[in-house]
């Protein structure tokens, strides 16, 4: 034995291990299901299994095979009504046509009707007693061997179902006389799975079947680890097919996007960064007014903005507000000519959910004034933003911004350009450049693009800038270089994920967030 | 953003270079603009609002010539003294107070021309003009005008003249209610008792401001060789600005330009004023923002390809540079001179220490117990329908609402997170079952903070599926609080929105954290769902708060 042969025989599933006593040098898979005791399906299963380890081969046939039906069921066990008929006859030596019907109680009209022709057929002497007609008993005669009986014997060992191809010629004959009597078996067409054992298969069966020298665990359980049965010799765990599928399971999961904002967090905190929190809901005045946004600013529309309806208006901080007011108007003390318009309080007091997180910079650089927030100081943060857009494919209404400053009084525009190329670095995208744009609240203004290498073409994914002294001066009381950037986290990973469609980021299908790859960036 | 359509052959036979279109689109990139794309001989730029001055071909291509260096420095325009009068009457105080006017003589006019004049008057009327409500510029052909012009403002019964594309004379009446400009306008004149006109010395009406010229003397024509201009609004300074726009932009096509003397009530002012101004700027300061190392003759040469003039510490800028407030924006203008693409980069060494902010420590490890329960995240808009998140939760409630919201499903702020994991439940019952979610998010009420709105942070968990049960979910909540060594006292409680006797409040030290409960069938019944549902909904902020105690 090799050890191939060994390892394969070990390896049998248990459903293998089943089929293998009843495997022949060929056969048919209704003959071993039937040998086997298996459902068809189960043995198949184990033809096609062993089929793959090389131990035999299956070739479909169209085939035709002897059915066994219910009457020929009960004269396998009975015998054959004329064989009865037979015996009755050499009995009582004559027997009336009349009286073969008493000796066949079990059986129709027609049945010993049929009885009868068969009689006739084997030329049993038909005479006329007493004006009946009667079969006679001639001591030559003998009981022949019938053919059909044996068959019906045969087909009682093999499930009622014998392959004609697989009979001797006297059988096939047995076999059609069986077939033209009604209700005792019929002759099928049918597409049969036929197996050869290899060699390689016949020495499988042999070391599988060979006396069970050794029991197969099939599944570990605590009985045989408490028995400690493996430690006996004669026991084996069955080998798993370990290259095989299996079934798919899923587990708990973060929000992929969740995912991916710890990480664009993670970025800014190794840089020293430090995270601002703020509302949602904001002012006006917070959100665009201390950002130098002049009030009849485009952006500030309705339809771009989302206004609160109830409460419509927040309260406003006097001292910073009377400068803000300044700074607009005229410049404040600035240096700047402002806005040269009439401010509004009452603009300024609507409240909004805030357009960007530019408005937890504005407060962050209140908190320095105040002295809750460090200067030299980096601060992010990674949070929503609210535009009054459509959803479509490439706009959400509500969407992360990725926001930070550097306030610090020797940064300067190098220094901008070195914090967003070590940042988009970091989320795949290698080449950064920045072009001049415009924000009221910044100058310079920069937007930042970075290179698409499958679509070749450079691809905007946000702002940046220096804040302007209108901003800065106004809250924090002096003009210190403060860098900032505000940029669409949603479009910069959207790319990792391969998502066309902005939304499929905040659609919830739980099949999706099942499977949507991890961030392995 | 506007964008502007320019004629590529126009604006390279202005600068006198050729440029192939990669080279064009990166050079037209870095100069402040946004390039929408190159076809043909059409060139879609948007301008940036900051540049109302880049909105005509002319102006674009004053700047684009001087940018990439073929014609650098300060263009000077000028203005001959003034031969003829606008007058303006006390009585367009009330409607339209002010105007700055001109005259532009020897135009030549093709068919090209006449199309650019269109286009800055309609580009500079959406966006500095604030589509009109801030001002609006009038062009007329000066053949059919007889000066002085008075500028007045009249009742509406006494306004007839025949508009632009219009068959015949219309009153004021008819115009707003029936003629499309009319139509669009009309809202910008509501509640005034006297319209803003421009009358010639023959009464002959030139214009409705700001709706419509008239067909008689407001239609400009190839044959037109002398145009007045107008600029009319609320704020002369504006209108000076404008006007300097509009009125270079016509002498660039070789127009002259003349003042005229603007007789108002209480003072006398010539217009157009296209003298540079004249603005201090200390290199230190410049240098210190752009992390540069510039000499005063960089200085000139960069100001230059900018159109500034330049003399030691002393910039001179155009009239229709509207945007220099400050010398900020002349550092801006010196960083694109030098080229964006020119900055060195680096990160400087500066030592602070990174932190995340607490409370999203926290979160991220709840969700990491949570995920420890085979739950998934699921992450939903703060911006909600009001249904959801009352009536069919079987609740009344007061809300957040938006004033204004494209999308009416979203019109409200969310009060509660579990009707988004519902609505999450109802659109994915094709999938297997059970189905164990949670979110964390914000969410708003009303409260007494700056803006009456108080914002916090909670936790919602929801089990679907057969043995989706109150002993479930009080699983995870119990291993939750187990785990953060916190002992809540549960109390049985009334709410809507779940089966009665199995719902709790959950509290600690009196506080209240938290709702627990089997959902009721009729809120599954609303949102479709015909499986055993129970939740739980905790208030992180005040969680966080009790445990920083």
């Amino acid at each position: 034995m090799t050890d191939d042969v060994a390892k394969l025989a070990q390896g049998l599933s248990p459903l293998e291990r089943k089929a293998a006593p009843h495997l022949q040098k060929s056969g048919t898979l209704s003959e071993l299901a039937a040998a086997a005791g298996m459902q068809d399906v189960e043995a198949m299963r184990s033809l096609q299994w062993l089929e793959g380890k090389g131990c035999l081969t299956i070739k479909t046939e169209e085939q035709e095979a002897l059915v066994v039906l219910e009457r020929g069921q009960k004269a396998a066990k009975d015998g054959l009504p004329e064989l009865h008929a037979l015996k009755a006859l050499k009995e009582q030596k004559t027997l009336t046509v009349a009286a073969i019907a008493a000796v066949l109680p079990a059986y129709d009209k027609q049945a010993v009707g049929a009885v009868v022709g068969i009689l006739k057929k084997r030329d049993i002497p038909f005479v006329t007693i007493d004006g009946k007609p009667a079969f006679k008993w001639v001591d030559a005669l003998k009981i022949p061997e019938s053919g059909e009986q044996a068959l019906l014997g045969k087909a009682a060992k093999a499930g009622w179902r014998l392959s004609v191809g697989a009979m001797t010629v006297e059988e096939r004959r047995a076999a059609t006389e069986l077939a033209k009597r009604q209700g005792y078996a019929t002759i099928e067409k049918r597409k049969e799975k036929n197996y050869t054992l290899t060699p390689l298969g016949e020495k499988v069966k042999v070391q599988a079947t060979s006396g069970g020298v050794q029991r197969v665990i099939e599944k570990n359980t605590p009985e045989i680890l408490k028995e400690e049965l493996w430690k006996r010799t004669n026991f084996i765990f069955r080998p798993y097919n370990v290259t095989i599928n299996v079934p798919r399971k899923t587990g708990g999961r973060a929000h992929f996007v969740n995912e991916a904002i710890d990480y664009i967090k993670r970025i800014w905190l190794d840089l020293g960064f430090e995270e601002m929190e703020g509302s949602h809901v904001q002012t006006a005045f917070w959100d665009l007014d201390s950002l130098f946004v002049p009030q009849d600013h485009p952006a500030r529309e309705m339809q771009d903005t989302f206004y609160l309806k109830d409460p419509a208006k927040g309260k406003l901080p006097a001292a910073l507000l009377k400068k803000v007011k300044a700074a607009h108007e005229n410049g404040g003390d600035t240096g700047s000519l402002g806005w040269r318009y009439t401010f509004s309080d009452e603009e300024a007091a609507k409240n909004l959910l805030r357009t960007h997180t530019t408005v937890l910079s504005a407060q962050t650089l209140l908190k320095i004034k105040e002295g809750k927030c460090r200067i030299p100081g980096k601060y992010f943060s990674v949070s929503k933003v609210y535009r009054n857009e459509a959803l479509d494919w490439k706009h959400l209404f509500e969407f992360h911004q990725v926001e930070g400053i550097v306030v610090d009084e020797h940064a300067d525009l190098r220094h901008l350009k070195g914090y967003l190329r070590e940042f988009f670095g970091k989320m795949g995208f290698p080449d950064v450049r920045i072009r001049p744009a415009h924000f009221p609240y910044t100058e310079p203004s920069a937007e930042v693009d970075v290179w698409d290498p499958r679509k070749k073409q450079w691809v905007e994914l946000g702002g940046a800038g220096i804040f302007r002294p209108e901003v800065v001066k106004t809250i924090l009381g002096k003009d210190v270089p403060v860098l900032a950037w505000g940029l669409g986290m949603e479009r910069i990973i959207k790319e990792y994920y391969g998502f066309e469609d902005l939304r499929d980021l905040y659609r919830n299908d739980l099949e999706q967030l099942k499977t949507v790859k991890a961030w392995l960036r | 953003m506007p964008t502007i359509t320019l004629s590529k052959k126009e604006l390279l036979r202005e600068a006198g270079v050729k440029l192939s279109d990669e080279r064009l689109k990166d050079r037209i990139s870095m100069l402040g603009t946004d390039l929408e794309g190159i076809e043909g001989d059409a060139i879609n730029v948007e301008i940036f609002p900051n540049r109302p001055d880049l909105l005509s071909q002319q102006g674009f291509g004053r700047a684009f010539a001087a940018f990439i260096g073929a014609k650098p420095g300060l263009r000077t325009y000028d203005v001959k003294k003034p031969t003829q009068n606008v007058i303006i009457e006390k009585s367009v105080a009330s409607c339209r107070p002010f105007t700055a006017c001109a005259v532009v003589k020897k135009l030549k006019m093709t068919d090209e021309r006449l199309k650019e004049i269109i286009q800055v008057q309609e580009k500079l009327h959406v966006t500095f003009g604030r589509n009109r409500k801030r001002l609006a510029i009038g062009i007329y052909p000066c053949e059919q005008i007889t000066f002085p012009i008075t500028f007045k403002g009249m009742k509406p019964a006494d306004i007839k003249f025949r508009p632009l594309e219009a068959r015949g004379e219309m009153t004021a009446q008819q115009i707003l209610a029936e003629h499309p400009k009319g139509k669009e306008y009309a809202h910008l004149l509501a509640g005034l008792d006297k319209y803003a006109c421009f009358v010639d010395a023959k009464g002959n009406i030139l214009s409705l401001t700001p709706i419509i010229n008239s067909h008689l003397t407001g239609k400009i024509t190839e044959s037109t060789t002398e145009v007045f201009v107008e600029c009319s609004g609320f704020d002369l300074r504006v209108l000076q600005e404008c006007l300097a726009m509009v009125v270079a932009a016509l002498a660039e096509m070789g127009g002259e330009l003349h003042g005229l003397e603007l007789q108002y009530p209480d003072k006398k002012i010539v217009t157009p004023d296209l003298r540079p101004r004249k603005m201090t700027v200390d290199g230190n300061y410049i240098n210190k923002l752009l992390g540069l190392e510039l000499k005063d003759d960089e200085f000139k040469k960069l100001f230059a390809k900018m159109g500034y003039g330049y003399e030691k510490n002393s910039v001179l800028i155009p009239a229709y540079r509207t945007d220099i407030l400050h010398q900020a924006d002349l550092a801006e203008d010196v960083a694109i001179a030098y080229g964006y693409e020119h900055v060195k980069e680096t990160i400087p060494n500066v030592a602070t220490p990174g932190q995340e902010a607490p409370l999203a420590v926290f979160e991220t490890k709840l969700r990491l117990l949570l995920v420890g329960h085979g739950l998934l995240e699921c992450k939903s808009y703060n911006l909600v329908g009001k249904e959801t998140q009352t009536a069919r939760m079987l609740l009344k409630a007061d809300v957040v609402a938006l004033a204004s919201s494209v999308s009416e499903e979203y019109d409200t702020l969310r009060a509660w997170i579990l009707p988004s994991l519902m609505e999450t439940l109802q659109r994915n019952k094709r999938h297997e079952y059970p189905q164990r979610l949670f979110e964390i998010g914000r969410v708003f009420s009303k409260g007494d903070t700056e803006t009456g709105v108080k914002e916090k942070e909670r936790l919602a968990v929801v089990l679907c599926g057969e043995d989706a049960d109150y002993t479930a979910i009080r699983q995870i909540l119990d291993d939750l609080f187990a785990k953060l060594s916190i002992t809540p006292e549960y109390e049985e409680t009334a709410h809507a929105s779940f089966i009665p006797g199995r719902a709790a409040r959950v509290s600690v030290d009196k506080e209240d954290l938290a709702y627990i409960g089997e959902l009721h069938p009729r809120a599954l019944e609303n949102f479709g769902l015909t499986m055993p549902a129970a939740a739980f909904e905790l208030d992180l902020t005040t969680l966080f708060g009790l445990l920083k105690r």
